[in-house]
């Protein structure tokens, strides 16, 4: 039933999510490019972790900053060199260039590193818990929520009180305006990929975290669960995505208390069914953003 | 300041303006007049660096802009402010007025053009924490030209900037015209409230289908063109 360590799950699922969806939105209000790439920024972390620990031995928290890092700047170099030589083409052409990379990394990851399973190094803390109220709580969930909270935190600083975290905002509602002020495109463009490199890379941490291991393929699942949160709370809203990723990871995590045992397997199509019943009455999710604008080209 | 020399533009094989030349020079007050469709809108895009020409060349103190990024243009002191105003509905008057003055990179600079605007338009003062998609017409029609001003623009084109304003409205913006213009401002202005805009400014071009039919001085203009057919649609040249 609804319990602390329940409440601590749900929420550090919905944390997790909120990060995703917002790195998948924060991309896609500009370019209006749903990035099928997104998910490999999380393997790419992923086996940032796990190559880092083969080399010299360095404190885990060192190891996390610098695969953090590795994800922030492949995908500032996917923007530089797939997708803007293709920005003014068509849509099309974008979505088939993320398929291209997601591709792409993937197979990097399964020709120079292996197609089976590495273990990645995490700390003692992960796999330690706490006894809260009674409850035992498993560190890593509470971990997941802090810095989460800090982290959305830290964005909603540098989205509002920054010239430069402004000018995104502005360049999701209206791109073309956005130049006409002389903001640079590349620039903002650029801020948007490696925004949405640093939320994937910090999601990274906590998705290996779980099995404590990273496969070619680990990016696929987290790409579902960002694009199916964004639907939820809104593709044109950064507060949008948030909320969606936490209505999906406690909706979820309700799902799982409430549902009968016998139908647990069942678990996420009964998401899926509500997820639809969202959209049917919110078709634009959520919260609805602003008007829609033509994308950067 | 401004010359534009033969410029064409098409959308796809079709020719929205066909070898229109105009100029403005520095502290004029210059309107582009005509009927729907004449181009006006495309003249300012392009100019602007929103429209690629597909001839003729665009000077900006004699140095060739056509064909250049919409940012270096505005970088290089063209500000637009676009038909229908397309001020960002969901950010505060100040963030909006803060983006205006992006290419300002001191913030000091910045806060200071801020309080200047705020003397230019009180209104927004009043509304700074307010988000712009919240803002009446009148008062988005104020903010779009105090962030265009905030780029401290050697050149401000204003495109219909009397569009969708009630009468009241529509008088207030043609004052706030007016005092831009002996500010020093130099204003390139597409209307269609022809009468009101040949009594203000200093030299008008009447475009027709894409070119350039008629310019000069207002009274030149109110001598070839039938100014109330102009709001007719029709071709406005007197018989």
């Amino acid at each position: 039933m609804i319990t602390l360590e329940f409440i601590i799950n749900a929420l550090s699922l919905g944390s997790t999510y909120a990060l995703l969806a917002l790195g998948m939105v924060i991309v896609y209000g500009i370019l209006k490019l749903v990035n099928f790439a997104y998910g490999e920024l999380i393997m790419i972390g992923g086996y940032s972790l796990f190559v880092l620990s083969l080399g010299p031995r360095l404190p885990w928290f060192v190891m996390a900053v610098l695969a953090v890092g590795v994800a922030v700047l492949t995908s500032w170099l996917t923007e530089r060199v797939a997708f803007r030589p293709v920005r003014d083409k068509s849509l099309t052409a974008m979505l088939i260039t993320s398929f291209a990379v997601s591709t792409l990394l993937q197979n990097a990851a399964l020709l120079i590193i292996s197609p089976r399973a590495r273990a990645v190094p995490l700390p003692s803390l992960f796999s330690e818990s706490v006894v809260l109220l009674g409850q035992s709580v498993p560190w890593r969930n509470i971990l997941a929520i802090v810095t989460s909270v800090v982290l959305l935190l830290l964005l909603v600083v540098l989205l509002r009180r920054t010239v430069l975290g402004i000018a995104l905002r502005a360049a999701a509602d209206n791109f073309r305006m956005t130049r006409m002020l002389g903001i640079p495109a590349n620039l903002v463009i650029s801020l948007a990929f490696a925004i949405s490199g640093l939320l994937a890379g910090v999601v990274a941490l906590f998705w290996v975290g779980r099995t404590a291991s990273v496969t070619p393929t680990i990016g696929a699942a987290p790409l579902l669960v960002a694009f199916v949160a964004t639907v939820i709370g809104g593709m044109r809203s950064l507060e949008g995505a948030v909320l969606g990723g936490y209505v999906y990871g406690i909706v979820f995590s309700l799902i799982g208390v409430l549902l009968p045992q016998a139908l647990l397997e069942f678990r996420e199509a009964f998401m899926f069914i509500i997820v639809i019943l969202i959209i049917l009455f919110r078709p634009e999710g959520l919260i609805r953003g602003g008007a829609p604008s033509r994308r950067a080209g | 300041m401004l010359t534009v020399q033969n410029m064409s533009v098409r959308y796809g094989a079709i020719a929205a303006i066909r070898d229109v030349s105009l100029s403005v020079k520095q502290g004029e007050l210059v309107a582009l007049i005509g009927v729907n469709g004449a181009g006006k809108t495309t003249t300012l895009s392009t100019i602007a660096g929103a429209l690629r020409p597909f001839q003729g060349s665009i000077t900006l103190d004699g140095e060739p802009i056509q064909g250049r990024q919409p940012e270096y243009i505005t970088r290089r002191g063209i500000a637009l402010v676009p038909e229908g105003r397309e001020i960002f509905g969901s950010l505060s008057v100040a963030e909006n007025l803060t983006l205006g003055g992006f290419v300002r990179r001191n913030r000091g600079e910045r806060e200071r053009d801020i309080q200047e605007m705020v003397e230019l338009f009180p209104i927004l003062g009043e509304r700074m924490r307010q988000a712009g998609g919240t803002l009446s017409g009148g008062e988005q029609q104020q903010l779009a030209i105090a962030r265009a001003l905030m780029s401290h623009p050697k050149l401000l084109m204003l495109d219909e900037p009397s569009l969708g304003l009630s009468p009241v409205l529509v008088d207030q913006i043609f004052e706030l015209i007016g005092r831009l213009h002996g500010r020093g401002v130099t204003i390139l202005l597409v209307e269609q409230n022809v009468e009101r805009t040949l009594d203000l400014v200093d030299r008008a071009y009447l475009l027709h289908t894409g070119t350039v039919e008629v310019e000069g001085t207002p009274a030149h203009i109110r001598e070839f063109v039938d100014v109330e057919s102009v709001y007719l649609g029709e071709r406005g040249r007197k018989a």
